[in-house]
């Protein structure tokens, strides 16, 4: 971990209780849904991470206590430090709150949570799905959503699959 | 097949002026087929009269589920997901993904492989930004700049072409260095082009810097602030031409940029003219560090040896019996990574491409984020449109530089 | 004075009106200025410079669908987009013709997934499929040359009966 990164990550750890993990010196600080907004406020007044990275979520399925983490990757470019935030939550009714306050781009990229991992981001001014149409069911990036794998048409099995397959009208 | 969903107010009210709802200003929809979206962006403008009062981008008309089908693929075979993704900066995309996986994994890369990697990259934000030059150029009817935009990046794709067989989906880039060694064409190819085109930027100077029709529709236009910047996650040369001297080149060198001298171009006014000088800048600098890169490439290998994760050469297969071995396992079942995550970020022509990589022990990846400068850049539009004409719109557009597969990846 | 008098002495040609129509088909067909992705680039550069689709009188890209008699279907059609690819195939007027330009867009290529149609024929009728991923300009340009082959061996009994 950069040693100027540690005084703030002590000072999170101090504050919030959160767990903290290293792999390659990157920092990943654990922490709890309720906790965010507090949290990154104040890495955002006090230690100039004014830049939201990026926020997105993995799936962990089947494990479903936690089955998500919703990671908040921030930088820094006055200090030119990096730090990673992981909220761990549950599988059923998945809920994070909103950081649309505190970093403006966490718009989109919230709606995008809700859109491929149906993450409900409470308290989100435009709550829509962004990338899937409207009518879409499901949620793309759960573990659990088919890949949509089709059998790709060759010679040996080209009349088979011309027969079902689904071809235009004029 | 799904019908076209009529659009509502209802569904937009939360987003559109009190006016909208009277009838007092007008709903109008741009896109997604329209010349001037470079793709398939949908627009849903509240105009009063040729004023926007508010503009709705409607995304994800190209959204291909890369970050779910990189998940169903060994780390080899995911790289091939990563061209598609950014189609104007292949090689930086590849760059990305192949600095995660070597992080992840921990393996280090030879030299001469890091300085093809300059090479290329630099070559490619060339070649991007002459798309955006040309492109933009043509919305704000320079025709014949798009004409010889394309004819310079011509040039750079038959580099392209002799280095990985491919003009725009090289996959050149391979976890631990490159796929092989380049052509002994290769130096008088990249020499060429770095003789003629200094010449070519005082061209495009020449017709558009100071032509005074290109001023009108630049100075004063579609104005980024730099707080502003920084609230919607702007990166890149729209970030620069704001005030912010931020380039992960200079800031966290990776693959030796830190040997090379160049500046980074900025500008304070934040408007689309300073967004143009700025990337007119960086064509200089780019070529500036093609050339030291060039110079200095050293010889050697260009792909590490760890052959745990790097296949062997095909001249070591045929006579040792444990390269066949390692060929045959990484071809077939992949190599496995840590059960842990990483996040590497390189500089793209149109900001900060980071690419999230968790691994969860096997030779799959566990999760791919692909944290894409696009998207946010876009998320700024409606800010820095509102009280401008139609028309600059389509300048303002022009100027933040978007490439649709970019963001709906 | 005869038709001959005032023709000098340029000729005449006679030919079927069927060969006629075709021809004139063929020599202005107007492709709509429609990128999806990746293969739009390489579209572009085959109007640009080195290639200069222009040769073939095709240097009008025409922007709306109702000008247009070729729709050049440059890339991968997603789900979302499909229900707006046949709306702007349907604005095209009779006779159309399609291209399916690239991997994507004849098979689904490399993405063999939820999000993308496997194949734009699942959504408009495609007369001519062009490999590659991206076709090269050359590549495209032989596409279109078969659209133009097709469109000359084109009969007017056909077309009374569709
Ligand atoms: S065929 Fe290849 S180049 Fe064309 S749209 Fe598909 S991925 Fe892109």
């Amino acid at each position: 971990m950069d040693k100027n990164l540690e005084p703030i990550v002590k000072n999170i750890q101090e504050k919030f209780g959160a767990a903290l993990e290293e792999f390659r010196e990157e920092a990943h600080l654990f922490l709890k849904p309720e906790q965010i907004v507090d949290a990154l406020t104040l890495l955002r007044d006090e230690s100039n991470f004014e830049l939201l990275s990026a926020l997105t979520a993995t799936d962990y399925w089947p494990q479903t206590a936690p089955r998500f983490h919703v990671i908040y990757q921030l930088t820094s470019l006055e200090k030119n430090l990096s730090l990673q935030i992981r909220v761990p939550v549950n599988g059923d009714s998945p809920k994070v709150p909103t950081v649309t306050g505190i970093y403006a781009s966490a718009n989109w990229r919230e709606r995008e949570l809700l859109d491929m991992f149906g993450i409900e981001v409470e308290g989100h001014p435009d709550p829509r799905r962004i990338l899937m149409p409207e009518d879409h069911e499901g949620h793309p990036l759960r573990k659990d959503y088919p890949l949509g794998y089709e059998e790709p048409q060759f010679s040996f099995n080209y009349d088979e699959i011309d027969l079902r397959k689904p071809y235009a009208k004029e | 097949m799904s019908q076209i969903e009529e659009v509502s107010i209802e569904k937009f009210k939360h987003l559109v002026s009190a006016r909208a709802l009277t009838g007092e200003t007008m709903l109008l929809n741009m896109g997604p087929q329209h010349p001037s979206t470079h793709g398939v962006l949908r627009l849903l403008l509240e105009l009063d009269g040729e004023i926007v009062v508010n503009c709705i981008p409607d995304i994800g008309y190209l959204h291909t589920g890369i970050e779910k089908n990189m998940e169903a693929k060994t780390y080899q075979k995911a790289e091939v997901m990563t061209d598609r993704l950014d189609y104007m900066n292949t090689m930086g995309n590849n760059l990305a993904y192949v600095m995660a996986v070597e992080k992840l994994v921990d393996l280090d890369v030879p030299a001469r492989a890091q300085g093809l990697r300059v090479i290329l990259t630099e070559l490619q934000r060339i070649a991007s930004h002459l798309v955006w030059l040309g492109t933009s150029g043509l919305d704000l009817a320079a025709m014949s700049m798009f004409l010889y935009c394309f004819r310079e990046r011509e040039q750079i794709l038959d580099i392209f072409e002799l280095v990985s067989g491919q003009r725009m989906m090289t996959t050149y880039f391979r976890p631990g260095g490159v796929w092989r060694d380049v052509p002994v064409e290769f130096e008088k190819a990249v020499r060429d082009f770095i003789k003629i085109f200094p010449k070519r930027i005082d061209e495009y100077e020449s017709l558009l810097t100071k032509n005074p029709l290109f001023i009108d529709r630049m100075v004063d236009i579609g104005h980024l602030s730099k707080e502003v910047a920084l609230q919607y996650g702007v990166t890149g040369p729209s970030l620069r031409a704001s005030g912010v001297n931020w380039d992960l080149r200079k800031a966290r060198p990776y693959c030796g940029y830190e040997q090379y001298d160049f500046n980074v171009p900025t500008r304070t006014e934040g408007d689309t003219y300073a967004r143009y000088l700025v990337r007119i800048d960086e064509l200089r600098e780019s070529l500036k560090i093609v050339e030291q890169a060039l110079n200095k490439l050293p010889l050697g290998p260009v792909r590490s040896e760890n052959r745990k994760f790097v296949p062997p050469p095909r001249s070591e297969i045929g006579v040792s019996m444990e390269a066949l071995i390692h060929h045959f396992k990484l071809w077939t079942e992949g190599f496995p990574a840590p059960k842990a995550s990483v996040y590497s970020a390189v500089e793209s022509p149109r900001g900060e491409l980071g690419l999230m990589l968790e691994g969860d022990g096997g030779p799959k990846p566990l999760r791919v984020h692909l944290r894409t400068p696009s998207f946010d850049n876009l998320g700024v539009l409606s800010q820095i449109v509102k009280g401008h004409l139609v028309a600059d719109l389509v300048a303002i557009l022009a100027s933040i530089d978007i490439v649709l597969g970019d963001i709906d990846r | 004075m005869g038709v001959e008098q005032k023709l000098g002495n340029m000729g005449v040609v006679t030919t079927t009106l069927e060969t006629m129509v075709n021809w004139s088909r063929t020599n202005a067909m107007w492709p709509m200025l429609f990128g999806l992705a990746c293969c739009a680039i390489e579209m572009m550069s085959a109007q640009a410079s080195s290639y200069d689709m222009s040769r073939f009188g095709m240097e009008l890209m025409r922007a709306s669908p109702r000008q247009s008699d070729l729709m050049i279907v440059a890339g991968r059609v997603s789900k979302k987009m499909g229900p707006v690819l046949r709306r702007l195939y349907d604005q095209m007027p009779e006779p159309k013709w399609v291209i399916a330009m690239g991997d994507c867009a004849s098979c689904g290529g490399v993405f063999n997934n939820y999000a993308i149609y496997q194949g734009v024929d699942e959504v408009v009728p495609v007369d001519v499929y062009v490999a590659g991923c991206p076709p090269r300009p050359e590549a495209l340009i032989h596409g279109v040359l078969t659209v133009h082959e097709k469109v000359k061996g084109e009969k007017f009994k056909d077309l009374a009966k569709s």
